[in-house]
């Protein structure tokens, strides 16, 4: 009897797990639909984006390469949510991560590897947890809410970023053709990441993240500051009754996020584009929630959530190219997914009072 | 800088400050129905988007800006639905959920645009109506008495808005469900009922919001033509305290302050232009931290109502 029990217990959790699972088929079908309308065969279309992201080494390792960055900002979304915070600025705190990466690689041209590498990230990291320590600081102190404050964060850290590349930061060299692109000079070559396939944009960042993202896992469940920040998460008010100061924790999560997002900054600069450019972003500061989201705001789970979206990215191109369809199909897709993956929640709690209620 | 402080620059400020709280204050004034009801809707921003898709294709192709109009509030409202069945009836986290709905809003929009337009094309949007007597007055008349109609009815919404939430049983319910649900439930309110059509209704004001944009303001569309103006809107509601007049007050600082900081832009006076962008961004975060003290949210705000428990 024990036994048919735990069998039961086993496939209610794997139910709950794969739930979420079904969003991403179901926003597929959605933008099947769309496809449709537009007189596009969504299985070409599909095909094309399946073929682009998986189905080559080139393709492969540009998926990883995607997922890297993804992988970071989730992180850091997966511990400021678990505190309890909602932590949307990622995209200016991966812009300013990137920008003191390129201030002090550029500024430092002749620093041996050993040196300048570590110091590179951690500047990166220290400007993005000051880029979400504002926030954590402005709801900790003044109760503003971070929603709120880290979008105004993105903004500002946009036009940061928009005035350092025309002015202080520009590429001398562009001065000097008289053409002006807003980017910085290509860093030295000291502060590069290693190439970890030849021939491909595959770097060593996806190793940091990887790494990265064991370590956040023991942190959040093996060290007692990560389990005070899961602590003020889950009920703020037996925290503090249990003398945890929430407060401290949620600025310090909202801190911590911001860090992880600043080095996914570093990586994207040292590892691809090798100096600072506008636009660099590229949305990860949101397409981040949505890989934590759909990892369950695991740690962990957010790893292979990384490469399935760090896939529709580079498969939305290969779509494009091939079957002309812009590849905001993918954010609408990535939208849909988010919405799915939110209301899917429900069907898992109510099944858990279900449970309870049954015995 | 001394030019600033000649009448025609003035006034030329006003002008274009009055037009550029439009889009905020259709925006702020229906989510700020929203969250007085408890539900934060952070994805107005995406609804904005495509009522501008909606409201500029429609407005183009039927060659009615009206109908265009028409169209981008039923987008809204259908947005708003959607919304309304997710934060409501799921009951998922609002937060995240906006999220979603934002990107969705960015993609599709993005992608229609792209199918069925290609590229930016402008139309002539709604005309400036003077109003006669008062727009004849100088510089006061040009400056207050010379929209266009969409701008006109933004600023009337505000006593509208006010009326209904303040003096209305419909606004009383409304308050009570984001106040406390639970007692309001007791008295027989429908919860469920008020926040569906409060989200709706907000969904259909965000519409229209995107729509004064594309055919009322600068009347093209383009591809992200709000950049990120949905969220402010929702920050403008937790500065205007939850109140249309409040609302009003937000709305009109930072488009003056945007105003300001776009005459600085055309000067080419000293200051970088990257950094004038920056100003209402800074000034609504200040704003947030030791403006907006005494007013507390609706309690229930981003909770979810759960019928019979507790």
């Amino acid at each position: 009897m024990q036994e048919k029990h735990n069998a039961k217990e086993l496939l209610n959790k794997t139910f709950d797990a794969l739930l979420p699972l079904l969003a991403v088929p179901l926003a597929l079908i959605i933008g099947a639909l769309l496809l449709l309308i537009f007189k596009v065969n969504p299985l070409t279309a599909y095909w094309s984006l399946l073929q682009g992201a998986f189905g080559s080494v080139s393709g492969l390792t540009q998926t990883i390469v995607k997922a890297t960055p993804l992988l970071l900002v989730g992180l850091g979304v997966c511990i400021a949510f678990r505190g309890g915070i909602i932590n949307i600025g990622g995209e200016g705190q991966l812009i300013v991560g990137a920008l003191a990466a390129t201030a002090i690689a550029v500024g430092f041209p002749n620093l041996p590897r050993i040196i300048i590498l570590p110091l590179t990230f951690l500047g990166a990291i220290l400007a993005g947890g000051v880029w979400g320590g504002i926030p954590g600081i402005l709801k900790s102190r003044l109760g503003v809410n971070e929603i709120l404050s880290t979008v105004m964060m993105n903004a500002i850290a946009l036009q940061l970023s928009n005035y350092l590349l025309r002015g202080p930061l520009i590429d001398p060299a562009e001065i000097e053709r008289g053409t002006q692109i807003a980017q910085s000079a290509l860093l030295p070559k000291a502060v590069w990441l290693t190439k970890l396939v030849p021939q491909t944009l595959l770097h060593s960042g996806a190793i940091i993240a990887l790494v990265m993202a064991i370590l956040v896992y023991i942190f959040l469940w093996r060290t007692s500051i990560g389990y005070r920040i899961r602590a003020v998460g889950l009920n703020p008010d037996a925290a503090k009754y249990a003398g945890i100061p929430v407060q401290f924790y949620q600025a310090l999560s909202l801190m911590l996020g911001g860090a992880f997002a600043g080095l996914a900054g570093a990586v994207e600069v040292t590892g691809v584009s090798h100096r600072m450019l506008e636009g660099l972003s590229a949305g990860y500061g949101f397409s981040g929630i949505v890989a934590a989201l759909f990892g369950k705001l695991h740690p962990l789970g957010s790893i292979p959530a990384s490469i399935l979206f760090g896939g529709f990215l580079v498969g939305g191109r290969s779509m494009q190219r091939a079957v002309q369809v812009p590849s905001a199909l993918i954010d609408t897709i990535l939208g849909l997914t988010v919405l799915f993956v939110v209301s899917a929640d429900i069907w898992s709690s109510y099944r858990a009072r279900r449970r309870l209620s049954n015995g | 800088m001394a030019e600033l402080f000649t009448l025609p620059v003035l006034f030329g400020i006003i002008y274009s400050g009055i037009r550029l709280a439009t889009p905020y204050l259709y925006a702020s004034i229906g989510e700020s129905f929203s969250q007085a009801s408890g539900v934060l809707n952070l994805g107005v921003d995406g609804i904005m988007l495509m009522g501008a898709y909606t409201g500029f294709y429609v407005g183009m192709t039927s060659g009615s800006l009206w109908l265009g109009l028409l169209a981008a509030a039923i987008t809204g409202l259908l947005m708003g639905l959607l919304m309304a069945v997710i934060s409501v009836t799921l009951k998922a986290e609002q937060g995240i959920s906006g999220i979603g709905l934002q990107l969705f809003g960015l993609g599709l929009s993005t992608l229609l645009f792209k199918l069925t337009m290609g590229g930016a094309i402008s139309i002539s949007g709604f005309p400036p109506v003077r109003i006669p007597l008062l727009g004849n007055i100088p510089y006061i008349g040009e400056a207050f008495f010379n929209h266009n109609l969409l701008v006109y009815f933004a600023y009337l919404l505000v006593p509208i808005a006010n009326f209904v939430l303040n003096k209305t049983t419909l606004g009383l319910k409304i308050r009570a469900a984001g106040q406390n649900p639970q007692a309001a439930d007791t008295l027989g309110v429908n919860i469920t009922l008020i926040r569906y059509l409060t989200v709706s209704m907000g969904g259909l004001m965000a519409g229209i919001a995107g729509a004064s944009l594309s055919i009322a303001l600068i009347n093209l569309f383009q591809e992200n033509i709000t950049s990120g103006m949905g969220f402010i809107a929702v920050a403008l509601v937790y500065f205007g305290g939850w109140k249309p007049t409040g609302v009003l007050l937000g709305s009109l600082l930072f488009s003056f302050v945007n105003a300001f900081q776009l005459w600085i832009q055309v000067k080419g006076i000293n200051i970088p232009s990257d950094f004038a962008v920056m100003m209402p961004y800074v000034l609504t975060i200040f704003a947030l931290a030791f403006a907006v003290k005494r007013v507390s949210a609706p309690a229930a705000l981003t909770k979810i109502f759960e019928r019979g428990e507790n």
